[in-house]
């Protein structure tokens, strides 16, 4: 399934937050957004998944219009998301959480099925959560919750996934692992990240966003280069091979020379 | 309101059976709920000023039946089937109706404060019907205590509303400061007229204020019955909904909710409940408060089992606070509203001791 982002504007109390963004995301293709803090990756997102509503503009998903087209049921069983937003007031299990992604496919009264029950289980499987069904959500880890929100988006069964930033909080093994299994689902993704070290090695497209509009879309070696990345970040970039295998490898460091550390003699 | 939570709360934090009932206990607890229900019901009944044996209040119900023969001398008729029995089904309405808002609004404002006063709803009532004892049913257009208090609560809501909303959508945070604002505004206006209230009748408006069920008749029952049976197997509908706005608006979308149009739908049903509660029983508080919270730490926090539990909770509950409030100062009787609180907090306390997680 194709998302098609056409000439979204957003503005929140009369302020742009997001203007003319155009993305074109392929089926089954791993797409990250990168942008500093503040360029619109978020904003974008919302209004893939139907939080915000864009003034201007259109979301399409395989042609059909998101907000036009779909019901907010009927869109849940084309996309699914792990979003920032995680309020955690009820003391609801792990189970719960991730049983909660079957909620677009269920009618009015009825009760989760052993299908969905199997998908439940395959899903904690999946992210190796299976182990904490009966936790509470509250008392995991950062890590590991991100990992039940990525299994409640893995059961709504959804042919388009979003993720937004779904690497903060975790560790560094575990941000890997969890791109690699979201990259492995094969699943029309898109995803801001924070690392552009993660969106050069494993995007199949990236988009840079800055001050609420597109810089440019394509695949990472053409789109990363320690221009842009000064540019756009304000950092220095050394693009390479990675030592250890053999993918696109960012590293960045200040745009203005770090002084040394002096060593004053104690006298 | 969200609270900041420690990402590693370490082994202290994790409880892994919050609740006291779990799986198949479920059927055994609603079960229980409802020969408690009718038990309080009864007891309800039977016990007053004068107090009726079970057995006679039995042969009185009964021979309301249509197909029934029995004479009953009219005395007993008339306190068990003309005042009691409407009373205690009065309570036993308004007790779910207010426990089923206030599930409803805590789910509605995102926050476990939230009961059906935090709207204004309830002051709003209130100053309608303190306005019609004051100065008669003139000043409302005829309207009699109850009529005005129902009109004033929708009133003083669709004043809470056009503060709350933005561009017609409507922020969880807004909603309850606008409703906080609007209420004090009520309740300075309330105690301001009651200093022109006659000494006499003073104490009826004490117990508006803190609620009562002593004039309750049949003819108080059908609103909120029907109004009560509507909403919960609505809600009961939408129970996955109400559990996926917990866990935020943007998650809510992502998962099939459309966020502003469920706040609205909830916000409607939340405040005809209430209107209809406060317009035949005053202000009682607490219940809203507690019996959602008691009813997820029994139960946990899916509503599918918070709302029935909340429905017979709730109502066994207010049955059996109007009994004490009759018995405690016989023959006198006493506003129910305090001892929702005097009953209810100990309770509460003691639950919120036994189940949940250790940092909440």
């Amino acid at each position: 399934m194709n998302v098609t982002v056409a000439g979204v504007s957003i503005e929140i109390d009369d302020h742009a937050i997001i203007t003319g963004v155009d993305v074109e995301v392929g089926s089954g293709t791993l797409h990250g957004i990168v942008g500093p803090n503040g360029s619109g990756k978020s904003t974008l997102l919302r209004c893939i998944y139907r939080s915000l509503k864009p003034a201007v503009g259109v979301v399409r998903l395989d042609g059909s219009d998101l907000w036009r087209d779909l019901s907010a049921r009927g869109a849940a069983r084309q996309r699914a998301v792990v979003s920032q937003d995680a309020s955690l007031d009820m003391d609801f299990s792990v189970r719960d959480v991730v049983a909660m992604g079957r909620a677009p496919h269920k009618g009015l009264f009825e009760r989760d099925n052993a299908h969905d029950e199997e998908l439940i289980d395959a899903a904690l499987v999946d992210v190796g959560m299976a182990w904490a069904t009966q936790r509470l959500v509250a008392t995991l880890s950062g890590g590991e919750r991100q990992r039940v929100f990525l299994a409640r988006a893995l059961v709504q069964q959804a042919p388009v996934l979003v993720l937004d930033e779904p690497t903060n909080h975790l560790d560094v093994r575990a941000q890997l692992e969890l791109l690699e299994l979201v990259r492995g689902l094969r699943l029309t993704t898109i995803a801001a990240l924070h690392d552009l070290d993660h969106a050069a090695s494993l995007c199949d497209m990236i988009t840079v966003m800055q001050h609420g509009g597109v810089v440019t879309t394509g695949v990472p070696s053409e789109v990363l280069t320690p221009s842009l990345i000064g540019e756009v970040f304000g950092v220095q970039a050394h693009i390479g091979p990675h030592p250890l295998t053999g993918r696109l490898h960012v590293a960045v460091a200040p745009l203005t020379p770090t002084p040394q550390p002096h060593h004053t003699e104690v006298t | 309101m969200p609270s900041p939570r420690n990402a590693d709360t370490g082994a202290a934090g994790r409880v892994e059976r919050p609740h006291l009932v779990t799986g198949g206990g479920f059927a055994a607890l609603l079960i229980a709920l409802v020969v408690a229900l009718a038990a309080s019901l009864l007891l309800g009944i039977a016990v007053g000023t004068v107090t009726v044996p079970i057995g006679e209040v039995w042969r009185v119900l009964t021979s309301h039946l249509p197909w029934s023969h029995t004479t009953i001398s009219p005395v007993r008729n008339q306190i068990i089937w003309a005042f009691r029995t409407p009373r205690v089904l009065v309570a036993a309405v308004v007790g779910a109706g207010l426990s089923v808002t206030g599930a409803c609004l805590q789910v509605l404002a995102r926050n476990g404060l939230a009961d059906p006063y935090v709207l204004g709803v309830s002051s709003g009532g209130s100053l309608g019907a303190v306005l019609v004892v004051a100065f008669g049913a003139g000043s409302l257009g005829g309207l009699g205590v109850n009529g005005a208090a129902f009109v004033a609560s929708l009133l003083t809501l669709v004043l809470v509303f056009v503060f709350a909303q933005r561009g017609g959508r409507v922020g969880p945070t807004r909603l309850v400061l606008a409703g906080v604002a609007v209420s004090y505004l009520m309740t300075a206006a309330t105690s301001a007229l009651q200093l022109y209230i006659k000494p006499g009748e003073l104490r009826g408006v004490m117990f508006w204020l803190l609620g009562s069920f002593a004039s309750a008749r049949w003819d108080d029952l059908g609103i909120p019955a029907a109004a009560i049976l509507v909403s919960t197997i609505w809600l009961l509908a939408r129970a996955r909904s109400m559990n996926v706005m917990t866990t935020g608006d943007d998650t809510a979308s992502a998962l099939g909710v459309d966020v502003h149009r469920f706040r609205i739908e909830l916000l409607v049903i939340s405040s005809l409940l209430t209107a209809t509660a406060v317009s035949v029983a005053g202000g009682i508080g607490f219940i809203g408060l507690m019996v959602p919270h008691a009813a997820r730490m029994i139960v946990g926090p899916d509503h599918r089992r918070v709302l029935p539990v909340c429905v017979l909770g709730g109502a066994t509950f207010t049955v059996l606070v109007d009994l004490l409030s009759r018995i405690v100062d016989r023959p006198n009787e006493l506003p129910v509203g305090i001892f929702t609180a005097a009953l209810g907090a100990p309770f509460f306390l003691l639950l919120l001791r036994r189940t949940g997680r250790t940092n909440t």
